[in-house]
């Protein structure tokens, strides 16, 4: 049998981190009562026109530079129509013709299969950025034939990130998708937190023989966890394999991951091509951009934005501070791949550093090893964690001067993930757990085991 | 105005006195149909509140206690906005459009709402679904007595004549002197259009000066608050009350700008006036011919110099007009599907019958004709084909006004409607889109450049009906446009329309110079 290369393209869809929606001044918030966050606008009400909220292209912005685009100074906006209970006008404002940002790139890395600790980093090209509306959401309720509409989320602004199909796997997505997380999440662009609809990713899958044309692609809609994002383009990848080989042909369609099955499904609502009709959006003006060269004098600075002032002040992008965190504390990549998945994590792991002689080296072991196993298996964040970071910081200290074993010291850290609130040198004391270093105290000891052995 | 603002300023009349005299006559001239709603309550709620301020002698401006009437299209804060829809009927808008707040922050009293064709899309006012709007002229002296009576029981309800549209309402109520200033809304003439048919001014601004927020929108690209008053002065004072930034709409333009005080121009032998060769459009009446050929040589004689120009794709602007059109309308309907507010049909098996349904019955043929087009036009395959080659044209008819102003000429002169008002059983005849692409035809260009363009009434018809000449200026050159008409103005001397019930409720407060007429 040929082999089988599957292509994997993503379309991603982060929620704006700003107080307001993209084009009203209604509120952003998650899980607000129904339609408590609607203005007239939101609700489309006849006369409402859009306002461009700056906030939402600064993040756009930032995150274009961080993905390595060219920012278009000049971007343009369009309705795309379709008719929907949760789009209230009838038309979502997106950018389809010229988007804010475009041409960039995100690598990312994996660990190998041979050895856990080998890490391989792989590139995928971001094809573009835009700007557009989120829409509402509905529920339907089947036992009352009907369909209950919340728009409180209708108008949120969204970046829409494609990226292109460079991906071959599900652990890939999930690779680039989780870098891309913890890059919104660094700029502050976008919370993107999964579970709470703020980082939403659609797949774009087809298989083909070497040499051969690329295959129908379907999309797969309805990944909200990294775990299923995975899950499901692979699934979805071995379906269409399957498919072809039995002599089948792949639909250009729209598949929901149902997680409960752990399957692709097809939706029905989907069928058949849309005409989404688009025209620009008459009710605003082009976006032009500036950059220190081209912005003019006598400007109003509330109303432009300059390019090149935000690039000065990015913070540092994961792959950055992972460079960092190994130069400064001599720490494995993958380490720091690590440190930085982990949500404070990092930060833990530097103040227990700075307050202890043991070198990072030896630290970043018991961070790794003992702590994160510890937090993983109880399921809470570093935040959550009943041994801080100055507590940890004591106990390797005593492990360090040698005042105990590590034998010990484990001991010590099983007793403060109890939470208690004693101190390591108090358990210490409690169990008896002292390194003897007196010379004489040992010898002693020793001799008084030997003469008992003598003895039987 | 300046001379009501003073009466009430001297307590000659109070404001109160003049809401109630408003009403009266709206009450007396209901067989116009020009009001969808009459807000007498608030009104007269109003109005003492102007009394009020007038007695501490601290009135907001001009307009404190003055009547106005806006434009069933604009959105009023607890006031019925139907948009003469079947989709709107009863709907209770939340919040006031920009202009509507900027005139009941100045004080003025607000009568109510005023009737329009459906959506505004019409050159009749006659599609409305509460019925057509009467033009007052029908019932003037100045008519009658020219009209041929047919049988005696016909006459009067058969032969009244339509107020042009689709700001017909507005017109009307401006014209039968039941309000002192009124609001209507341009895309393609429906300010000049109307105005015209009944005697009065009607401007419609430059594109981008007067915010459209919350004035419901016909075409988003062309669409302007338009201002209906009886004297260009008027115009100008509203003018000024209404313009400038708006936050709230990001169309309009971020330069101050100042109300102006028009000028008593005298001299006008600097100002260049041309006449675009292509506006001799077919169908012409000869009398409007006449008309605009003796307001050229007044210029003429006048000392200003008069040119021939050429707009060479004047022709092309209906058919570029409808498919633009079409589109947007395609596009802003949408959002009516009976969810958030407005019509919502009985049918249930699904929300896509409900959608269907609703908007079936919502709207009448000419919307749904239009919905239809503009998305036939929007499909992915037609695109290129009309509406981006609509664009183009449409950027060619903007360039040949940008010509000709360049080349030395200020303002250009040329007729607003092609004849007088038509009787409606005439104009029923013939249907909407015909109607509509005859009769925009002189207006609707300026819409497509977005440029200011005012309806001065000159002289009455051998029917006895009004005819307006149309001035068209610059870009936010609202200034020299309005003093070059306003200096029209005093030269024709359009007569008074004679009303019947006008002279009921006569006072001094109405009453306007009359001399010789002009024709």
């Amino acid at each position: 049998l040929a082999p089988w290369i599957p292509v994997v393209g993503l379309e991603i869809h982060a929620q704006i981190s700003s107080n307001s929606k993209l084009f009203s001044g209604s509120q952003v918030q998650f899980a607000a009562p129904p339609n408590s966050l609607v203005s007239f606008f939101d609700a489309s009400l006849p006369g409402t026109l859009p306002v461009l909220n700056r906030r939402c292209v600064e993040a756009a912005v930032m995150t274009g530079l961080a993905l390595n685009c060219s920012i278009n100074k000049k971007s343009l906006f369009d309705r795309k129509h379709y008719f929907y209970a949760d789009l209230p006008a009838g038309y979502q404002i997106t950018q389809q013709r010229v988007p804010i940002a475009v041409n960039g790139s995100l690598s990312y890395s994996l660990c190998t299969d041979n050895k856990m600790g080998q890490m391989v980093t792989k590139t995928v090209r971001i094809k573009q950025i835009q700007l557009e509306q989120d829409s509402g959401k509905s529920l339907h309720d089947d036992t009352r034939s009907q369909t209950l509409v919340d728009l409180n989320r209708a108008g949120v602004g969204l970046m829409e990130v494609v990226m292109e199909p460079d991906m071959c796997c599900g652990e890939e997505a999930a690779a680039a998708v989780r870098e891309l997380q913890l890059i919104l999440q660094t700029l502050g662009s976008s919370q993107a937190v999964m579970a709470e609809g703020q980082l939403r990713v659609d797949a774009n899958v087809s298989v083909h023989h070497p040499g051969e044309p690329y295959g129908v692609r379907t999309e797969v809609k309805n990944i909200n966890s990294m775990r299923f994002l995975a899950k499901a383009v692979d699934y979805e990848i071995q379906r269409q394999i399957e498919e072809l080989e039995s002599g089948g042909t792949i639909l250009n369609e729209t598949r929901a991951f149902d997680s409960k099955l752990g399957c692709t499904v097809p939706m029905r609502d989907k069928e058949g091509k849309q005409d989404y009709r688009f025209m620009p959006e008459p009710n605003l003006p082009p976006l032009i951009l500036y950059d220190a060269k081209s912005l003019p004098a006598n400007v109003n600075h509330q109303q432009v934005i300059n390019i090149d002032w935000i690039h000065e002040r990015l913070p540092d992008l994961p792959s950055v501070k992972r460079e960092k965190l190994v130069e400064q504390y001599g720490i494995l990549p993958e380490h720091s791949f690590t440190l930085l998945n982990e949500d404070g994590l990092a930060e833990f792991f530097e103040t227990v550093v700075k307050q202890t002689q043991m070198k990072p080296k030896k630290v970043i072991g018991w961070i790794l090893n003992d702590l994160l196993s510890y937090l993983n298996q109880h399921s809470l964040t570093v935040k959550e964690s009943p041994v801080s970071s100055f507590l940890l910081a004591d106990l390797l200290n005593l492990l360090e001067k040698k005042e105990i074993s590590s034998t010990a010291a484990k001991r010590v850290l099983a007793e403060l993930w109890k939470g208690e609130g004693k101190t390591p040198l108090e358990i210490v004391k409690e169990q008896k757990l002292e390194l003897l270093q007196d010379q004489k105290e040992l010898e002693q000891i020793c001799q008084a085991v030997i003469d008992g052995q003598e003895k039987e | 105005l300046s001379q009501v603002s003073a009466a009430l300023k001297e307590g000659r009349v109070t404001p109160t006195e003049l809401c109630q005299r408003c009403l009266a006559l709206i009450k007396s001239t209901k067989f116009l149909n020009a009001y969808i709603t009459v807000a007498e309550e608030t009104a007269l709620k109003q109005a003492k509140e102007s009394e009020e301020r007038y007695k501490r002698g601290q009135p907001l401006g001009i307009l404190d206690g003055i009547p106005v009437a806006v434009k069933d299209n604009f959105n009023t804060a607890g006031i019925e906005t139907t948009c003469a829809s079947n989709m709107l009927k009863g709907y209770i808008s939340p919040y006031n459009a920009t202009v509507v707040q900027k005139l009941l922050d100045q004080g003025a009293v607000l009568l109510g709402k005023t009737n329009l064709d459906e959506f505004a899309m019409g050159s009749g006012s006659t599609d409305g679904v509460f019925g057509p709007v009467r033009n007052p002229w029908s019932y003037s002296k100045q008519y009658k007595e020219k009209s041929v009576p047919k049988s005696h029981s016909e006459d009067e309800d058969s032969n009244w004549v339509i107020t042009g549209g689709s700001s017909g309402g507005s017109a009307a109520a401006v014209s039968s002197f039941t309000c002192f200033a009124a609001l209507g809304s341009d895309t393609g003439g429906s300010t000049r259009n109307p105005a015209a048919h009944c005697g009065v001014v009607g401007l419609k601004p430059t594109y981008g000066l007067i915010s459209r927020h919350g004035l419901i929108p016909l075409v988003n690209s062309m669409d302007v608050p338009g201002i209906l008053t009886r004297c260009v002065d008027d115009a100008a004072v509203l003018l000024g009350s209404l313009a400038g930034h708006d936050p709230k709409d990001s169309t309009t333009i971020q330069d101050d700008f100042k109300p102006f005080e028009l000028p008593n121009l005298t001299d006008v032998s600097k100002l260049s006036i041309g006449i675009p060769k292509e506006y001799h459009a077919p169908g012409l009446s000869s009398e409007i011919l006449a008309l605009w050929s003796k307001a050229a040589d007044l210029f003429k004689n006048a000392g200003a110099k008069v040119v021939e120009v050429s707009l060479p794709h004047t022709r092309y602007s209906i058919v570029c007009y409808h498919v633009l059109c079409t589109a947007e309308v395609a596009s802003n309907m949408a959002r009516f599907d009976g969810l958030e507010y407005g019509h919502r049909s009985d049918k249930k098996e699904s929300t896509e019958s409900m959608y269907a349904a609703t908007r079936r019955e919502g709207f009448n043929d000419v919307v749904r004709g239009r919905i239809l087009s503009g998305n036939y036009f929007l499909l992915k395959q037609n695109y290129e084909k009309y509406f981006v080659k609509a664009l183009k044209v449409r950027r060619l008819i903007a360039n040949d006004f940008m010509k000709v102003f360049r080349s030395g000429v200020d303002i250009l002169l040329t007729p607003t409607t092609l004849s007088d008002a038509a009787p409606y059983m005439e104009f029923i005849q013939e249907d909407n889109r015909t109607r509509s692409a005859q009769d925009d035809i002189l207006t609707q260009a300026a819409n497509m450049a977005g440029l200011p363009a005012i309806n001065v009434p000159t002289a009455l018809s051998e029917r006895g009906l009004p005819v307006g000449l149309q001035f068209i200026g610059r870009s936010f050159q609202e200034k020299q446009l309005l003093t070059v008409a306003k200096w029209f103005e005093k030269q024709v001397q359009f007569p008074m329309i004679q009303l019947e019930e006008v002279k009921k409720h006569d006072n001094s407060v109405f009453q306007h110079q009359k001399s010789a007429s002009f024709s």
